[in-house]
This record gives C-alpha cells, structure tokens and sequence, in this order.
C-alpha cells in the first residue's frame, strides 16, 4: 500500500497538489504512480513563466521501461521548478510528496482545487 | 575467454603476412611533414587469427539468437528465416553490384525490384511503391510527408495534426513529429480498440490524418477499419497504416481495400530478413494512385522496348530519402521469399502465426490475467503480470528474466504502455507444437515460483552468462566505449 497524505489533493492521472497559500499551489507524482514506473532516470521540466490549463502536459518522466507525461491539475503559471531533480531524479522515488516535488504555480483557478479527489477518493482510484 | 578482444593482444603478434615491400620504403613523416603525425600509436590489438577467431566465437555462443531457439519478442515478428534467401541474396552477380553502374548493365536486379514492388503492391492492394527507406521509421515518415505533400498541394498547409491511438508503436509520434505534424492520441475502449467516438470528437479542420496499426499493437484487429478510416477521410484527412503487423494479413486482407492511403512495410521482419539484428533493414513505401505522384525519385520503371530504368521524374515528389536505391540486398531476400511461397505460402505464413498466438494464448490464460479479452487474437497478444505482482510482489521484469534462466528469450515487456505489467507475445509461424509447449510449460513453471517460491523469480536470472543488470546505471551512466587496456597500450 502507497502513501497517500490526507493534507493533499489528488488527480486522476496521478499528481498531487498542495495548496500553500495565496493562490500559490506545488504539485508532483504521487507515491503509487512513483512505485508503478519504477525508478525514474531522466525528467523534462517546463519553464518559469510558463502557462497551463489544467489537463495540459506540463513535463515528461521517463523510467528504464516507460516514459509518462504529467499534467496540469488547475490552470496556472510555472513559479518555481524543481531543477535539483535534473541530477538526481531518483527523488521522485525516494520522497515523492518532499524532495521530489516537481513544479510550483499559481494559480486564479484555486477554487478547482475541492473539485481534486481528496485523499480517500485517491486511495480508492488508485485501487491500494 | 574473458576481456575485449585488446586483452589479448601481445607486441608483436599478428594475425596475417605481408608480402615483402617491393618498392622503395618512404618515410612518412619526411612524406607528408612530422606535424601530421599522430603522436601516440593506433591502440589496435595485436593477436593471431585463431586468439581473434575463438574470441569472437565464444562472445557469439553467449548471444541468443533465433537459430538457437524462440524469440518470442512481440511486435517484432522474430521469425526464422530461410538461408536458401541468404544464398540467392550473397549471389556475386547480385552482390557485387555498385550503385551507380549503368542500367543496362544492371538489368537483372532493376528487374528484381521493379516486380518486387509489383508483388508488394498486390499485397497490399496499393498502386505504387517506393523501395527507398531502410527501415520501418524512415517508412513511416516517407508515408507521412507523402501525406504532407498531398495536402500542400491541395492548399490544405493548415492541417497539421495527425492522430493516433494510445497503443501505437513509439515510433508514430516520432516520426509526426519529424515530419512537422503535431501529435493527437486517441484513447482505446474496453476492447482494445479505437474509441470511435474519441475519435470522432478529435477529427476537424486540422486533421492532417490518422497513423493506425492493424492488427494493433495489442494483436487485436481493428474491426471498425472501415468506418474509422471513412470518418478520416469525411474529416479531410489521410490514413497511413503501420505495416509492422503484416504478419498477421497476408494473403488474407489488403490495407488498400480498407481504406488506408499508404502503409510501409518491414521487409526485414516480415519477407525473410532477419529483425533486430543491426543490420540493414528495409521499409518499402506502398500507396493509392492519390499519392504516388509524391513518391520519392528515383523509382525503377519497365521501358517500352521491356527494359528496365530508374525513372528521374515524377511529378510532385518528396525528397530523396536515402542514397541510391535502398537496401538492395534485403530485397533480394523478400522477392525470393514472396515467389518461393506464392499466394497460397503466403496465407499459410500468417494463418500458421495467428494460430500459434491463439494456441499460446489458450496456454497461458490459465495463469495470466487478459487485459482486453476480444476473442480470438491475430497473430501476437498481450497478457498482464498483475495478478503475480499484487499477490506475490512478483513484477513482469522479474519473471522475463527468469525466462532466460529457462532458457529462452523475453517477449517484450511493459509495451503497449496502456497495459500494466504487459507481456506481449508473438511466436510467428515458424515455431511447432513442440517448441510452443515448451514456452508455455516454462511460462506457467515461472508462475508458480512466483507463488510458492518467489525469490526465484526476483533474483533471476542465476544461469546466464552475467546476472541481473543494472538497468538504471546503464542510463543514467551511459558508457559504450572500452577505455585502453594496459596491454593496448603497452604496444603503442
């Protein structure tokens, strides 16, 4: 069984969102989707400045067997992107919801945010 | 036994014996000026024949090869093939040949492939063909800008998008992408096949057209053919069929009476050239009369006085995709393989393929889950390692490397990427009853390791020539060169 934070948010292709505040939010992979690609070797991260609506593909993880898109969860502006993860992308595996976080927005489509699956709703998604 | 060939090399060995210098010895550094010189020595081994021979002959018993035993690698159609091909194929009056003699001194081979793409037509119910791309990828974007083209003249420069189902082979997005068209994947339905209603709500004025793979990557048959690739054409787009799968229809069903446009094929996987094995490949381009004006030049064309030419014209085409004329050999191979079968061979290759996947399919489902059961599979199919994972920590990469401690190669694994844990299998028409059983008796051993005694399968593989790889540092710390030995150097 994943970890699964009850103070997040969760889509339905596997990232997570927190809200830190001030229409500022941090997203990454969660730990099932970390688990099911296996270790992670190479990331393509977008840029600050870039915008997204939400469904969008913001970057790329690719694994040894696999390479997945991960997408927008609200619409918003890149404010921060997580560039330690270009040397050593295996933290997405080690600690997915803390060092391997992958990009800060914000966003003025915070209140989307509820309409994410909490952390129960993503446990049974994820079928853990 | 061990090391690179320079391990083995000794100051002073050599393998060969020149004759003595007959003319006068020239310095070369008086000859061509010191500053020209490399300053350190060449680093080539030194060693006698039979060091280089058992060297490279014991790296090759370690290889596994079709000519060992099954090669099960799905969407690859690791079939054997004939070596009568070969002979017909290393002739000297075929292999001997340069590019650019004169065409009337070439006529036998201008003729080989003026009715090899005759035949490649008629196999696929297309009207024209191009030999010129070496593999399936430069087929693929052959195809597409052949697309691009059709559409420019058309004025139609806005369509810009091609789709694709969410199944398709790696190489359709990149070869979209190559080709300046943006990419728009279609999602499969719950019986691993196009959602035609996904599909229908993508289509409009920027449809270029679809890259579709029949059967699909799933080695499930798009039944819906017809109506799909009539909904692109209603959209104003064009259909491009990926001839990967090919094993699986000939004699039996022509792309062209689908309602594709143009499909490419893998001579070398399909027609007797052996797949994957690094050497040239060949990717032929067949399609419709709307097309052929775009085909790249030059084509071999029948003369009026029943010689034969390369033709410099066409009206419209494509640039030149490769230099000359292709890879002539592996065409030699498919003529020779399409005329020793015939029509009637021909059906039989791929009705042989599709029951042996059948068969093995019967096999393992007593212990694999099925991740779209549509009934009968065409001539590969995919099974899911869920089941062993969830219940027993067992992964698909586990029991793939436990299959070659039983001897026999993967199939692919984690591909198509829409099936967890997929195991894609593709026996082909080559292997008997026997050899299946084996595979599935070792397939279905495997399973039960994996739930009565796990570690077998996770720690394998134990009997091959190395143990478990190191997938991850062989990416991330890629190194395909061999630094200098001692000895390598010591004779510099």
């Amino acid at each position: 069984m994943s970890e699964i934070p009850e103070d997040l948010r969760f889509a339905e292709t596997h990232e997570w969102v927190r809200d830190d505040g001030d229409g500022k939010f941090t997203m990454g992979i969660t730990d099932h989707a970390q688990s099911e690609m296996g270790e992670i070797v190479m990331i393509e991260l977008p840029s600050v400045g870039d915008q997204f609506d939400s469904g969008d593909v913001v970057g790329t993880l690719e694994a040894v067997k696999t390479a997945a898109d991960f997408y927008a969860p609200l619409g918003g502006k890149v404010t921060e992107v997580n560039e330690s993860l270009e040397d050593s992308p295996e933290k997405i595996n080690q600690d997915p919801y803390g060092e391997g976080w992958l990009v800060s927005f914000e966003s003025d489509d915070g209140e989307a945010v509820s309409g994410l699956m909490s952390a129960a709703e993503y446990r049974q998604h994820a079928g853990d | 036994m061990s090391g690179t060939i320079f391990d083995h090399s000794r100051p002073g060995r050599e393998g060969l014996s020149l004759p003595e210098l007959d003319v006068p010895r020239t310095d070369p550094a008086e000859a061509l000026g010191g500053e020209l010189l490399r300053k350190d020595g060449m680093g080539l081994p030194e060693v006698t024949e039979s060091q280089l021979m058992r060297h490279y002959v014991n790296i090759s018993i370690k290889n596994y090869n079709i000519d060992r035993g099954l090669y099960p690698l799905g969407s690859c159609t690791m079939k054997y093939n004939p070596k009568l091909h070969e002979n017909l194929a290393r002739l000297p009056g075929l292999s001997e040949l340069h590019p650019l003699l004169p065409d009337g001194q070439v006529q036998g081979t201008l003729q080989i492939m003026y009715e090899l793409s005759d035949l490649l037509c008629r196999i696929t119910g297309f009207d024209a063909c191009s030999l010129q791309p070496a593999a399936g990828a430069q087929g693929e974007l052959t195809g597409l800008l052949l697309i691009r083209s059709c559409l420019e003249s058309r004025g139609e420069d806005h369509r810009n998008q091609v789709l694709m189902p969410d199944s398709a082979h790696g190489t359709n997005p990149a070869s979209c992408s190559l080709a300046g068209f943006e990419v728009v994947s279609v999602e499969s339905d719950q019986h691993g096949m196009v959602d035609v209603d996904d599909l229908r709500s993508k289509l409009g004025d920027r449809t270029a057209g679809l890259m579709l793979t029949n059967p699909n990557t799933l080695g499930i048959f798009e039944s819906k053919v017809e109506e799909i690739n009539g909904l692109v054409h209603d959209a104003g787009g064009l259909v491009y069929m990926d001839g990967a799968n090919m094993n699986a229809l000939l004699g039996i069903a022509l792309p062209g009476a689908m309602g594709f446009d143009v499909c490419h094929l893998n001579l070398h996987k399909t027609f007797s050239t052996p797949h994957g094995g690094g050497g040239p490949g060949s990717g032929p381009v067949v399609c419709n009369s709307l097309l052929e004006p775009f085909l790249p030049q030059p084509r071999v064309v029948k003369n009026e006085d029943g010689s034969y030419g390369l033709s410099r014209g066409g009206s419209q085409p494509v640039g030149r995709l490769l230099a000359f004329h292709g890879n002539v050999g592996v065409m030699y191979k498919a003529y020779a393989y399409v005329l020793s079968l015939g029509t009637r061979g021909l059906e039989e290759v791929s009705r042989n393929a599709i029951l042996n996947a059948n068969y093995l399919k019967a096999r393992l489902t007593e212990a694999f889950d099925l991740p779209f059961d549509s009934g009968p599979c065409m001539h590969e199919f995919v099974v899911s390692g869920s089941r062993q994972k969830k219940e027993h920590g067992v992964r698909t990469l586990d029991m793939a490397k436990r299959l070659l401690d039983y001897g026999y190669h993967a199939p692919t694994v984690y591909f198509p990427l829409i099936v967890s844990e997929a195991m894609m299998v593709e026996p082909t028409e080559t292997e008997s009853l026997e050899s299946l059983d084996g595979f599935a008796d070792a397939l279905l051993s495997i399973a039960r390791e994996a739930e009565e005694k796990p570690h077998l399968v996770t720690d394998a593989p134990v009997n091959t020539p190395v143990l478990r790889l190191d997938e991850v540092r062989a990416i991330k710390e890629l190194c395909v060169t061999e630094p200098p030995s001692e000895a390598g150097k010591a004779n510099d």
